[in-house]
């Protein structure tokens, strides 16, 4: 009777020992897994290839927590700018017809360089850098 | 089967390198059983805490980047981002403020006790390096995360430095890194805490666990004066080692516990131009230092207030240090030795200072 | 050695030079203002000044003198030589000969190009065309001209925040006249439009928040050639800054019939000065309905403004539904970013449905509802996730605690086991 309650003791020990180990290993496990975004802070981002990007055009493209207006003017230069209106945040868009950044709400216009030129706009918007790594767009922080 | 592997691992360990002197450790050493044994176990659980942080910070080290610019967004980035990074951020700042809770009640259960005098006299030093040291860890860890609070804690906490005369001013330059409270500032507590303090404090940990082992446990006076028979002593192995254990699995499971349930806020980023928050206050742990020194006056006799409160706690600290050395007579008609008395003093001292500190 | 000797005198040369180019160039600066001004000494001296004079006036700063303006021999220190009209003496201009008085120079472009290459030139004859100008030119000396906004001696460049006429201090420049009740009575004009401007949209905008892209009151109004926006330029004026919006509106039925029924484009639903923050409520069929004022229950656009609110509303409510689920999702410090991306979106859709109104077609109205719906919709479901998510933690909590709590017990009736067996 002795022996078989030790037993039973240890079993259970036993039992609550793996579910311990595996209460703290699978946390650190998980941990250590990389995340997707696997960087706190974004530096660069890619923003598709140059092939499926036609001139004349925009997008826009997440740049961590900030939108970013990425632009292919007409002669394939690669532009890109913050895309929130530095008036009241709205997201910029780019007229492929006047070739300029215009912003909806207030009949805002920054020009490819991101300078305000028209409308209630205060500032210029903040300019990123465009690398092509092998015919993808990369997209980096200025500086 | 796992038994016959294991003994004979250990038995191949034996033929080369002699584990007697381990077996003797695990077989002849015994713990006191009385009613003050249950202090015996406050040094096991910040042992505990300092292993939890060791293990903690380690994961943290993977993910976290220090700098200006880096800082807050990463401590960011593991809590919100990385799976069970916020457990592991939160169990590392929970086990911080155990570990020096738990160091606290083990310094003065044994100062109470009497523990310190000879031959534990080192023992005890070893001890205090390592409380101060923890100190250290708490005051550089929490400037990490690069918070507001942090940083204006910092600000004022390396600001009380530099009130030393002569040397005061050179050190407090040389903690910041500079003039001001910078990202050199993060730098340099980052380097201060994840390599010069755990190099420091595992060096003197050591020394502090050697100690004890060789000399065993200290058996309080009323028990030394027990005659033979009815002294009780339970084998540190497995017995006390089992309870050691138990009491481990509970702390953990309290830690996560507050983790979970009590987080740790970030806050804001730091901003060196933004006015500083309100409620900047440094770690509780600190709390009574920085509450006696508000309450010093500007200048006493012709000496700055907060200097000769700085030099004060500078001497006591020296002083506790040294208390195995000091020597005061006991007299008959005295009830308490007075030794007793002032450790009461300091503490009543110490608790009422932070309880005034959160309530002021 | 010798290079030393070399460059030290080169420096010493170059310095000198330098110095005397600095000088010069502060020579060519006196220059402009002929070395004795007697007009300003004198006036000076016996405390004559014109009012609000400034050092800082834009004509002082370019070197222009009193006699510039007024004519006169500044050379001569006898006041009747000084001030004779033979000398082409001018004295203080009357009121209506104000435009004029400033028009000699400033509709002279040969003369402006000296001092601004670009400079307009046509402020005065903008100035006769505006009801100002009219009632001047009839005779009304109650009217502005130049020096009412400009000032006469502290005039600043309009981009100056010193000038009366910088857009900040506009509203309350044109109030000095606009403000008082008795002056404008006399015209038939209201006198609270600074009032209602304050608490407008537009008002709070630029006097509250300093934002310098909201319209003051000549950026509807003009300023030289001031006049109340016509019935048929108020969508326009509008249309400036709500490009989007006029561009609508223009395009529907609603457009032509607004102008036969002489009503005021955007003013009709929104009002002029006090125009405020539109609602959702402002269209469909309710208490603050501006549809029903011509629609009746039945007609088209009584159905369609019903079902134009019903959208919108349907979205704002997802919307604020969403943002208040991506803030539980922050303060629970999960993961917030891709909710966040979604909300900006939404926000887009929401911004550019409620634009859509002025297409008053609830089919457009519904493509960009629909998509914000989709949108919110994604952001509530992130968000529900994240925070079930938060609390599955509490059951993996619960479970840690579990196989603790085994542990704890079974360790417990091991010690407890222990201690008996020595004991027997």
């Amino acid at each position: 009777m002795k022996i078989n309650r030790r037993k039973f003791l240890n079993s259970i020990l036993g039992i609550g020992g793996i579910g311990g180990i595996l209460s703290i290993f699978y946390p650190i496990v998980s941990y250590l897994i990389p995340p997707k975004m696997a960087e706190p802070k974004v530096n660069s981002v890619k923003a598709g290839s140059t092939s499926d990007f036609a001139a004349n055009s925009y997008k826009i493209v997440k740049f961590g927590r900030k939108p970013v207006i990425l632009i292919k003017t007409v002669d394939n230069q690669y532009k890109a700018l913050s895309a929130s209106c530095t008036h009241l945040d709205c997201i910029v868009q780019y007229k492929s017809d006047t070739k300029q950044i215009w912003c909806a709400c207030h009949n805002g216009i920054y020009d490819l360089n991101g300078r305000n030129i028209s409308g209630p706009p205060p500032r210029p918007l903040e300019q990123y850098d465009v690398k092509i790594v092998k015919d993808e767009i990369v997209i980096t922080k200025m500086g | 089967m796992l038994k016959n592997i294991g003994s004979k691992i250990v038995s191949s360990i034996d033929e080369r390198y002699d584990l007697t002197p381990v077996r003797n450790l695990l077989q002849h050493k015994k713990v006191p059983e009385h009613r003050h044994s249950v202090w015996y176990y406050m040094g096991g659980v910040t042992l505990f805490l300092f292993i939890v942080q060791l293990l903690t910070g380690i994961l943290l080290l993977l993910y976290y980047r220090p700098g200006e610019d880096s800082a807050y967004e990463s401590v960011r980035f593991i809590v919100t981002e990385v799976k069970f990074g916020w457990l592991i951020r939160n169990v590392h700042s929970w086990s911080a403020n155990l570990l020096v809770l738990f160091a606290f009640v083990h310094m003065f259960s044994v100062f109470f006790s009497k523990a310190y005098q000879k031959p534990r006299e080192l023992t005890w030093i070893t001890g205090f390096i390592i409380l101060v040291f923890s100190l250290a860890f708490g005051f550089s860890g929490y400037l990490l995360p690069w918070n507001e609070l942090a940083f204006f804690a910092t600000k004022v906490g390396t600001d009380i430095v530099g009130v030393v005369p002569v040397i005061g001013q050179p050190l407090k330059v040389l903690l910041r890194g500079g003039e001001d409270v910078t990202g050199a500032t993060l730098s340099r507590f980052f380097g201060i805490h994840v390599a010069i303090l755990p190099a420091i404090f595992t060096f003197f940990l050591a020394l502090h666990l050697l100690f004890i082992q060789r000399q065993g446990m200290h058996e309080p006076e009323e028990f030394k004066n027990l005659p033979e028979e009815k002294k009780k002593y339970i084998p540190f192995f497995p017995d006390f080692a089992l309870k050691d254990f138990l009491l481990w699995v509970v702390v953990f499971n309290v830690l996560i516990f507050l983790a979970l349930y009590f987080p740790w806020e970030l806050g804001n980023k730091a901003d060196a131009f933004a006015s500083a928050p309100k409620g900047i206050r440094p770690e509780w742990y600190f709390m009574f230092m920085f509450q006696s020194l508000k309450f010093l006056p500007a200048h006493i006799l012709f000496i700055e207030g907060e200097l000769l409160g700085v030099l004060f706690f500078g001497v006591a600290g020296l002083v506790w240090m040294m208390v195995p050395y000091i020597k005061i007579k006991h007299r008959s008609g005295w009830k308490f030795q007075p030794l007793t008395l002032i450790g009461i003093f300091v503490v009543i001292f110490i608790v009422i200072m932070t309880v005034l500190g959160y309530l002021l | 050695m010798r290079t030393r000797v070399f460059y030290l005198s080169t420096t010493v040369l170059l310095t000198i030079f330098l110095f005397g180019f600095a000088f010069q160039k502060t020579d060519n600066k006196t220059k402009q203002t002929p070395k004795v001004d007697n007009c300003l000494s004198c006036h000076k001296d016996i405390d004559d000044m014109p009012q609000g004079y400034s050092d800082y006036d834009v004509h002082r700063q370019a070197g222009l003198t009193c006699a510039s303006c007024h004519g006169g021999d500044p050379s001569s220190t006898d006041q009747e030589a000084a001030m004779s009209p033979a000398k082409g003496y001018a004295g203080v201009p009357k009121r209506k000969d104000i435009p004029k008085f400033c028009g000699k120079c400033h509709s002279n472009i040969d003369y402006m190009r000296i001092y601004q290459p670009r400079i307009a030139t046509d402020q005065v004859t903008q100035y006769y065309t505006s009801m100002h100008g009219k009632k001047l030119m009839a005779g009304d000396e109650n009217v502005a001209e130049c020096a009412s906004c400009h000032t006469a001696h502290s005039i600043f460049p309009v981009k100056d925040p010193r000038a009366t006429v910088y857009k900040l201090n506009i509203p309350s420049t044109c109030n000095k006249c606009h403000g008082n009740s008795e002056l404008m009575k006399k015209y038939n004009l209201p006198s609270n439009q600074l009032e209602e401007y304050s608490k407008s949209v537009h008002g709070i905008a630029l006097l509250k928040q300093n934002d310098l892209g909201a319209p003051a009151c000549n950026d509807c109004h003009g300023n030289h050639g001031a006049m109340p926006p016509g019935i048929t330029s108020i969508s326009h004026v509008c249309g400036m800054c709500h490009s989007s919006n006029m561009e609508y509106f223009n395009a529907t039925k609603m457009a032509k019939a607004f102008a036969e029924q002489d009503f005021h484009g955007c003013e009709q639903c929104h009002g002029n000065h006090g125009v405020q923050k539109p609602t959702d409520d402002m269209v469909g069929v309710g208490k603050n309905s501006k549809c029903v004022d011509c629609h009746d229950k039945g007609d088209v656009g009584y159905v369609a403004a019903e079902k134009i609110e019903a959208e919108i509303v349907q979205l704002k409510n997802n919307y604020d539904a969403a943002t208040n689920k991506f803030l539980e999702v922050r303060e629970k410090g999960m993961n917030d970013v891709d909710i966040g991306f979604l909300l900006q979106d939404a926000k887009q859709n929401l911004i550019q449905s409620r634009t859509l109104v002025h297409t008053f077609d609830p089919a457009k109205v519904v493509v960009k509802t629909k998509d914000g719906m989709n949108i919110t919709n994604k952001a509530i479901m992130l968000s529900d996730k994240e925070i079930s998510e938060y609390y599955t933690r509490r059951n993996g909590f619960a479970a840690a605690t579990l196989a603790f709590l085994v542990i704890v017990i079974a360790l417990y009736l091991k010690i407890k086991d222990k201690e008996k067996r020595k004991q027997a």
